[in-house]
């Protein structure tokens, strides 16, 4: 991180706020709370904001304030993070059904690992993965904290067509496709819980700062949550990050 | 509430909105109009709100039957609109009858048209937008470029046609030339490139490829030197940023780009500058100046003080002309189209 915040201008209606040069979790929880501060400060002349990895580009309305107005508001705020009182980031349980037609690839992670089935899902189930930020398509979280013990290459050829809601692992990283999309990805399981659903009313499930851990079901319950979801009427259970963290993935 | 149906879709022909913002912290692409300023007048012009839905239209338009009277207008990229096989002037609002046949001809400069309807594209809002986002399937008319047989609703404008015809902007707002030049303001990157990679991109003039969408626009030219190549930990990506992989090439992110990514970027096209990228053509030469931030605000607050005294102007015509009609006369064997306006006194 950073000794001082660097101000970026990213044209003439955006800047960025760059904590560090880094992808680590200290620098994304200060983002986190630096996003949650902005929010409660409810600054009108902000248009929205995207935190990253290690930045927070802010979108502002140039004709209803400057650069350095708004560069000045930023900093007050930054200067009070230390005094403010966050909510605990939040962990969400994903269902996900291992292996068969839903996971075809997670022999291949059992194999590469020197693992057995059970052991790739043990291992994969056991943490608690920070989203680093949302990208790439809507609502896909890109994650991290992913043990290196079920750490797999991508497949040499990519699928064209991958169902959403899979769950897959690319090298050292694990991820959730939000919608059908082309992919390289590792397979290992799939959740019947849309991370993207733009009739409902939050449209995108997860948010940056939050994390998610999975949760091994089997193929009955899949349906059922299936079914629910499409009525609007699952919700995911969730509950506050405990304080320390889970460093290594074992609670 | 009246029915346009699409005879033929033309290249690429979307109803947008002024985009989907507040979503880009989720991974959702902002989309909307490419020529902002463009499709506000277009708006303006029928009477709608500047954010009304509307169509954008690509070099080969289409081809559209109203199926109710309407008015109408198109601004942006001339694209030789004719109705019922007469030309239509741009920039200007008109009535169009029930069973009338709009549809483009070629392209005469730009590259992008924006047909506003009085009333505006009855689509439904997802995310607090109309924005048609192609790749992702999201929003417009279901999710998707427009194809034949597609029957779209207009609503209701709210009052009569005979008030809102006959607007039109008497000035061109930008000039269509080959080389474009386009203003920028240095960051967030632009440290990343050698002094004389930096020097390099605003002394060359950089051609447009075919490679250009909504997405972004390829440029190609003299290679801009990095000082230790192109790649970043991912960050956002505002509208009109110029992005410079380690190939050396500028690439201008537009209306569709994702939200985030990994690439250098050396500067960012000022937003009273992103309609000329908007109207740009493969083949066409961009060059790239330096201003400061200040300039740009400057600019932009010139252009929108131009757009609220247009908007101003049409309201107050509309509070002054009470009733209007429309004669054909015929003169020694010439048809002449006559506009009688009734003036609140």
């Amino acid at each position: 991180m950073y000794e001082k915040t660097k101000y970026l201008m990213a044209g003439d209606r955006a800047l960025v706020m760059e904590f560090g040069n880094a992808i680590s979790e200290e620098i994304n929880n200060k983002i986190r709370s630096m996003t949650a501060a902005i929010e409660a400060q409810n600054i009108k002349e902000i248009v929205e904001f995207v935190p990253t990895y290690r930045s927070l580009m802010i979108h502002y309305n140039p004709l209803k304030i400057s650069y350095n107005q708004l560069k000045n508001t930023l900093e007050e705020v930054e200067k009070r993070l230390g005094s403010i009182e966050l909510p605990l980031p939040q962990v969400i349980e994903i269902p996900t059904l291992y292996g068969g037609d839903y996971g075809p690839d997670i022999e291949n992670v059992a194999k590469h690992n020197q693992l057995t089935v059970e052991e790739v899902i043990k291992i994969h189930t056991s943490k608690e993965y920070l989203i680093y930020m949302l990208g790439f398509t809507p609502g896909f979280p890109y994650l991290g904290g992913m043990e290196e013990r079920i750490a797999t290459p991508r497949l040499e050829s990519p699928r064209t067509k991958i169902a959403g809601g899979s769950v897959g692992i690319a090298g050292g990283q694990t991820g959730i496709y939000p919608i059908d999309s082309p992919g390289g990805w590792q397979l290992i399981g799939r959740t019947p819980v849309p991370l993207y659903d733009p009739q409902r009313e939050t449209p995108i499930l997860l948010k940056a700062g939050n994390y998610i851990v999975f949760k091994a079901i089997g193929e009955e319950e899949y349906m059922e949550i299936e079914i629910a979801a499409k009525k609007g009427a699952y919700h995911c259970k969730s509950y506050p990050k405990k304080h320390g963290g889970d460093e290594h993935g074992t609670n | 509430m009246g029915q346009i149906r699409i005879i033929k879709p033309g290249l690429l022909t979307t109803v947008q909105d002024l985009g989907r913002s507040g979503y880009q912290q989720y991974g959702v692409t902002v989309s909307g109009v490419m020529d902002n300023a463009s499709a506000r007048l277009a708006n303006i012009l029928v009477g709608n709100d500047e954010g009304e839905g509307l169509l954008e239209i690509t070099m080969l338009g289409p081809e559209i039957e109203l199926l109710e009277d309407m008015v109408v207008a198109i601004t942006g990229g001339d694209l030789l609109p004719v109705l019922n096989g007469n030309a239509v002037a741009m920039g200007k609002s008109i009535l169009a009858k029930s069973g009338d046949r709009l549809a483009f001809r070629g392209v005469k400069n730009g590259c992008r048209s924006y047909v506003a309807f009085s009333g505006g594209i009855q689509v439904p809002i997802l995310m607090g937008s109309k924005a048609t986002f192609t790749r992702g399937s999201i929003g417009g008319f279901e999710g998707r470029a427009l194809k034949t047989g597609d029957i779209l609703t207009i609503g209701d404008p709210g009052k009569p046609l005979n008030l809102l015809i006959g607007r039109e902007l008497r000035e061109s707002w930008y000039e269509y030339n080959q080389t474009i030049e386009l203003r920028v303001v240095l960051g967030p990157q632009a440290d990343a490139f050698t002094e004389a990679g930096v020097k390099t991109f605003f002394s060359n003039a950089y051609a447009v490829t075919n490679e250009c969408d909504r997405m972004g626009y390829r440029l190609e030219g003299e290679k801009i030197q990095h000082k230790k190549g192109g790649d970043i930990i991912s960050d956002g990506i505002a509208m009109g940023a110029i992005q410079i992989p380690s190939h050396g090439q500028p690439i201008i992110m537009m209306a569709d780009r994702q939200t985030t990514g990994g690439y250098t970027k050396i500067g960012n096209v000022v937003t009273v500058d992103l309609p000329k990228v908007a109207q740009a053509k493969p083949g066409d030469k961009i060059v790239f100046k330096e201003v400061a931030l200040e300039e740009a605000h400057r600019l932009l607050r010139e252009l929108e003080n131009k757009i609220e005294a247009f908007k101003n102007q049409c309201a107050g015509k509309e509070r002054l002309v009470i009733n209007s009609r429309k004669f054909h006369l015929k003169v020694n064997g010439k048809p002449y189209e006559v506009m009688v306006e009734e003036l609140k006194s």
